[in-house]
């Protein structure tokens, strides 16, 4: 049955500024932009599921398309159903599994971290990668960090914990728990500062890879875990992410594309800047010392489409000693697991570019980001370093 | 004046006039088709596109019912590009007369129409959009045919076997010799005059054959009853949806390509208003409001058009009404009727029925030329359908092309598909990103399909025919017309003008919502952005510019005579 959400398509009235804003089809000519693939192809495959076009690989699932859209049509939804729904490209992909199984294989490479971190970068490895496994050459893998975060929370932070009489929930996500666990560190010293408690729930990956590479029943079986777990217990305490995907998927994609109720944990869910510029505007505005340092600020797009922009620039204005250059907002191109892949790699090159040289006209020190993955793509395309907006606070909260 | 001489002269360009053009060319005869606006302009092009199983009528109407399926079983062979065999469905609503599920059986059973009763669980399985509280369903061989592709396809045939088609020209009177008529005189758009010659005149003109036959001194009378139909933005149901009743208003909805169409209502009209008609707001509610009985979510989908169309029924002494009027063929021989030699007028009928109409009328003008030729286009297939079409990723020579448009074209053109898509990247340019018709597609029809004008494009291509109806489209096909079709800029602009303004036509019924919406976006581009709305003007100004070039003209024989001096 078509479904009465599903038809959002309904009401594009071929404005065509979607497609203006895509970053694909503005860098190649083979993804014929999100009003072609979303709105208009939707009538097409419902007429026949067979007039799907393979184009629709290209999209990046950036969502600009649904921030430009004046008649809130849900594109970005439209065209990752129709990818997964029509096209079925279900055979094994030994990449693609293991690239969207981040916490599987996260799990097992902070078990040899040194082996694996030495092993994939080595050129002749790449060259293996490039060759069978369809990697590009270029791309440099995040360093896996010897142990995880949760171990270390459990090890060192827990025990302080209890002595805050508020507290949050904090969801870590795949990233920093085995390739960033200072950013989890420094998260938690933010949450102290702010007076909060934190404390972590079971959990597995969002399901944000695996919706991007086709395994729509593994991520919800995922999101139900998800839900489950973080729904039990902690009362009306914020569930806080430092991931802007993750948050993304948690709080709408679960409902809006998995199609499971999250109504349960779903405004408990706040992203970290945006709960920080809460405590702040409410006076919670713990002590910090000049940092004296020069940084550009990119927008990651799955931000953008929470409208969470504004947050993460209210609290990185409060620091002091932080002259901020805010990017024109770009995608960077990597999208996930899309630039790590050969076939997307001159396409995800083209569209960073833009982004690229605006950085670098910028002459930073730093750049801050809030997502991990736009920080990959940014260290691996321009010679600067990239901090999240918390690793920030807690650099001038470190100051003495 | 030109001169043409051939041995029939067909008027009316609808489903029977070209299929009479393809039966007689396939037994050797050369004909002259003359239609005052296009190939299925008419009645042809405005119903439902309803390939009918006949049980509409299996109740009431027998012998049509019986027509029907014969009919439905050789198109489904001979046009199947133009055809969807979709299947249908006869559902009962509360609302309804159980009794007359048990009748429809019946008469399909004696029609010979296959008619299988099924459970409420399946039938929601092969339509999950219908209205779950149905009472009963009943399974029945109804399909989707598409008018306009049918026409085109039985037109492009007779020209490949040496017809000739006269779209745009207007009969303006008959040549008579005696008690007999030799031939028609007619103009065209452009005011040029030709008189046709011919053994035989077939007035195959369906409603307007009134008017035709009143040329030739002939008087029969035709019985308008109007039918309006609204068409909704996709396709809301993949089976034709029937309600299981006697046939009455808002009682179906036929999947028709990319769009969904509600049908119909019947309403009795006076002669002289079948060239202006309207649908009225209390015809698009009856509609709506019967249509979201048998598919609830009809409530939520945008309506892109409301139109209507005339049935060609001839009067028959003592019916009354427009529904209860057999759709029966009427073949009239003028020489036994009226005692006027050289003309046959064939009326009556429906779509469905068109291939039989052609064929009795062929029939007909073969016996009065001497010609011994048995019919056969219940044999041979259509251009376009010559063999079962391919499933489009069997297509190697067309990688690298969209699916979406490779599948398209295949759709709309069988299997001459292979004289439209090329591999060149300018072939393949979507022109009309909601039908995804392609500047290949359109260089094809204007070449190829006696396209004279875009809203001729729209009915070969479907251009401009999706939810933005020509917002996006329009323009392009406009300036493609001065590339394949050698009109100037000025010619091009007013043939988008004439687009627009029938596209409007149609849309003005149904404006609310997003459809108002998008509409209002269409004014701004084109009359904002593009300046339409300064036409006048612009015209006004050329003309003072040419005023202008004539007074240098004058100026210099003064200039002249001051050298002179």
């Amino acid at each position: 049955m078509i479904k009465i959400e599903n038809i959002s398509f309904d009401h594009c009235i071929k404005c065509t500024v979607c497609t203006m804003y895509c970053p694909v089809s503005q860098a190649t000519h083979l993804f014929p932009g999100p009003k072609a693939s979303g709105p208009d192809a939707e009538r097409l495959r419902i007429k026949n599921p067979e007039l799907v076009d393979s184009s629709l690989k290209f999209c990046t699932n950036c969502k600009r398309c649904e921030i430009a859209c004046p008649s809130d049509v849900k594109i970005a939804e439209l065209i990752q159903n129709a990818k997964w729904n029509y096209l079925k490209i279900h055979w094994f992909r030994p990449r693609d599994f293991f690239m969207s199984r981040t916490d599987l294989v996260g799990g097992i490479a902070t078990l040899f971290s040194g082996i694996v971190n030495f092993i994939i970068g080595l050129s002749i490895v790449r060259i293996f990668m490039h060759l069978f496994l369809k990697i590009p050459f270029r791309t440099v893998f995040p360093k896996y960090e010897k142990t995880t975060f949760r171990r270390i929370f459990k090890k060192e932070l827990r025990w302080s914990q209890s002595e805050y009489s508020k507290k949050v929930i904090y969801f870590h996500g795949c990233y920093v728990n085995y390739n960033n666990n200072s950013l989890g560190r420094d998260f938690v010293k933010v949450m102290n500062a702010l007076g909060y408690g934190v404390e972590m729930k079971k959990e597995k990956c969002c399901g944000v890879p695996l919706i991007a590479n086709g395994y729509i029943e593994k991520a919800k079986k995922n999101a139900v875990y998800n839900i489950a777990s973080l729904q039990k217990g902690g009362g009306d305490s914020k569930i806080v992410a430092t991931s802007s995907s993750c948050t993304f998927a948690l709080k709408n994609e679960y409902s809006s594309f998995l199609e499971l109720d999250n109504s349960g944990i779903a405004d408990r869910i706040e992203f970290v800047t945006r709960f920080i510029y809460n405590e702040f505007l409410s006076g919670n505005i713990p002590k910090m010392k000049p940092l004296g340092i020069r940084a550009a600020y990119h927008s990651p797009c799955h931000l953008e489409r929470m409208g969470g922009v504004m947050y993460t620039l209210g609290i990185l204005k409060k620091i002091p000693g932080l002259e901020l250059v805010v990017l024109n907002s770009e995608c960077c191109g990597i999208a996930g697991t899309y630039g790590f892949k050969n076939e997307n790699y001159d396409i995800s090159q083209s569209v960073g570019k833009s982004l690229f040289n605006l950085i670098d006209k910028a002459v930073p020190e730093f750049v801050i980001t809030d997502c991990e993955t736009c920080k990959m793509q940014i260290e691996m395309n321009t010679k600067y370093k990239v901090l999240h907006p918390v690793t920030a606070i807690a650099m001038a909260l470190d100051i003495k | 004046m030109n001169r043409i001489e051939t041995n029939v002269i067909i008027i009316g360009g609808g489903a029977t006039g070209a299929g009479i053009a393809r039966d007689l060319s396939m037994r050797g005869l050369l004909c002259v088709l003359i239609e005052k606006n296009d190939i299925a302009s008419g009645t042809t092009g405005r119903n439902h596109g309803l390939l009918h199983s006949g049980a509409r009528y299996a109740v009431k109407d027998h012998e049509s019912a019986r027509e029907c399926i014969r009919e439905n079983k050789i198109l489904k062979k001979i046009a199947s590009h133009c055809i969807e065999d979709t299947g249908g469905l006869f559902v009962t609503l509360p609302e309804d007369d159980p009794a007359y599920h048990r009748n429809l059986i019946e008469g399909c059973k004696y029609a010979g129409i296959e008619a299988k009763e099924i459970s409420i669980r399946k039938a929601l399985e092969m339509e999950p959009n219908l209205n779950p509280d149905i009472l009963s369903a009943l399974v029945v061989p109804d399909g989707t045919i598409d008018p306009f592709r049918l026409s085109s396809a039985n037109i492009l045939d007779a020209k490949e076997r040496g017809s000739t088609i006269l779209t745009h020209t207007k009969v303006t009177g008959v040549i008579k010799s005696g008690a007999r008529i030799t031939g028609v005189e007619c103009i065209d758009l452009k005011g040029r005059k030709t008189e046709v010659y011919a053994d035989l005149v077939i007035n195959a003109a369906g409603i307007w054959g009134q008017e035709v036959s009143a040329l030739a001194g002939i008087e029969i009378k035709m019985f308008p009853s109007k039918g309006s139909m609204l068409i909704i933005d996709y396709r809301i149901n993949n089976v034709v949806v029937n309600r299981c009743r006697p046939p009455a208003d808002g009682d179906i909805i036929v999947p028709g390509d990319t769009v969904s169409l509600i049908g119909t209502t019947s309403k009795e009209i006076s002669y002289d208003r079948i060239n202006e008609l309207t649908v009225d707001d209390e015809e698009i509610s009856i509609l709506l409001s019967d249509a979201e009985m048998l598919i609830p979510n009809v409530r939520h989908t945008r309506a892109l058009r409301a139109y209507c169309g005339v049935r060609p029924l001839l009067a028959v002494s003592g019916e009354a009404q427009g529904r209860n009027i057999s759709r029966g063929i009427a073949l009239l021989d003028h020489h036994e009727r009226d005692g006027l030699e050289g003309m046959i007028t064939i009326a009556g009928g429906k779509l469905m029925t068109y291939r039989l109409m052609a064929e009795k009328t062929a029939d007909l003008a073969c016996e009065k030329l001497g010609i011994k030729k048995e019919c056969t286009t219940h044999l041979v297939p259509l251009p376009g359908s010559e063999k079962k079409i391919a499933r489009k990723s069997r297509i190697k020579d067309f990688t690298g092309i969209p699916d979406s448009v490779v599948g398209s074209t295949l759709y709309r053109h069988g299997q001459r598909l292979h004289s439209i898509l090329t591999k060149n990247k300018k072939n393949y340019r979507v022109i009309c990103e909601c039908e995804m018709v392609t500047e290949g597609e359109i260089e094809y029809a204007i070449k190829k399909l006696e396209v004279k004008d875009l809203v001729d494009l729209r009915r070969r291509t479907r251009i401009g025919m999706g939810p933005c109806q020509g917002e996006l489209c329009a323009y392009r096909g406009a300036g493609l017309f001065q590339e394949f079709g050698g009109s100037t800029p000025e010619e091009s602009v007013i043939l988008l003008q004439d687009f627009l303004e029938e596209r409007w036509k149609g849309m003005k019924p149904v404006l609310w919502g997003d459809g108002l919406r998008e509409a209002e976006f269409t004014y701004w581009i084109y009359q904002g952005l593009f300046g339409m709305a300064h036409m006048d003007e612009v015209k006004h100004k050329k003309k003072k510019i040419l005023n202008k070039d004539i007074l240098p003209a004058d100026a210099k024989t003064d200039n002249k005579k001051k050298k002179g001096k």
